[in-house]
């Protein structure tokens, strides 16, 4: 929900005014809300100013946005990092994968949350 | 071959429309979209911007929960930022981590920027943009809230970031 909340708060500020840029790694979810500007590292999501403990890789990610902030000059500019996520060539097919091995544990674990919403719902009732 | 295997961006969207459904959940979660987009001209220089930033991550304790557990808007001074963040977001954390508050939080970058005259200043306070389901929270309550602290805060600009 980041991407989205994010681009949300993007879009109203800037639509009071106050220009933007977003820095961020879901390029889908961003695009499909619609955005000012955009810098799109194509990195796991969790880092997207660059790697963690590189300072110089940060501040260069940050001075392209800056840079797309001052340059862009119309509404879904997006701008894609030149840097890339480190040798891990699985990380792509990682995140809320859902294997056939995993799918009884899954529906278990969605069971739970609706009870446990079910019961938090009933509370609030009384 | 699955999705994003041959290096393309990761569909987002549809790993949680499929995890979600893996959970057992009916209704698909509707993202926001919009054809318009608005687009605010720099008003000065970027060497002569106030720049705000915002970010997804909260403070380490539960300081900016309401009664019933939900996240609020929460503003710190930049020169108080804790060097640890409630991260307890959706990100991938069997990939990466989020030890380094630089990755999602950029201070520090900002701040070496500003020293090179590329951007004007920092402002003095960073912002955490709650996370929700939902849109209308978003765009009729913590949206203008942070309108309005960023204004109180005479920023001329945001930088945004997402975990």
């Amino acid at each position: 929900m980041c991407h989205q909340t994010v681009s949300l708060v993007a879009r109203h500020l800037e639509a009071n005014g106050i220009p933007t840029v977003m820095i961020g790694s879901a390029l889908d979810i961003v695009e499909h809300c619609g955005t000012p500007r955009f810098v799109f590292s194509d990195f796991p999501l969790g880092n997207p100013c660059g790697h963690p403990w590189n300072p110089d890789m940060q501040t260069r990610t940050v001075e392209i946005a800056l840079r797309l902030l001052e340059s862009a000059t119309a509404p879904r500019a997006t701008v894609r990092s030149p840097f890339a996520w480190k040798p891990d060539p699985g990380w792509r097919e990682r995140y809320n994968r859902v294997r056939p091995e995993d799918r009884e544990r899954l529906l278990a674990l969605g069971e739970s949350r609706r009870a446990a919403k079910d019961v938090a719902r009933r509370k609030g009732a009384t | 071959m699955t999705d994003a295997a041959d290096g393309a961006p990761v569909p987002y969207m549809e790993r949680t429309r499929n995890y979600y459904r893996a959970l057992g959940y009916e209704k698909d979660y509707v993202w926001a979209h919009f054809e318009a987009v608005p687009f605010a001209p720099l008003p000065k220089p970027l060497a002569e911007l106030n720049i705000a930033l915002i970010a997804t991550a909260g403070p380490p304790d539960e300081s900016s929960r309401d009664a019933r557990g939900r996240r609020r808007v929460w503003s710190c001074d930049v020169d108080a930022a804790p060097a640890r963040f409630d991260t307890d977001l959706a990100w991938d954390k069997e990939s990466t981590h989020t030890d380094d508050r630089e990755t999602f939080l950029p201070i520090d970058a900002m701040r070496r920027l500003v020293a090179r005259g590329v951007v004007g200043a920092l402002a003095r306070r960073f912002h955490r943009a709650p996370t929700g389901y939902s849109h209308a929270q978003t765009i009729d309550q913590d949206a203008p809230e942070l309108l309005r602290r960023l204004r109180e805060d005479k920023a001329d600009a945001a930088l945004l970031t997402a975990l």
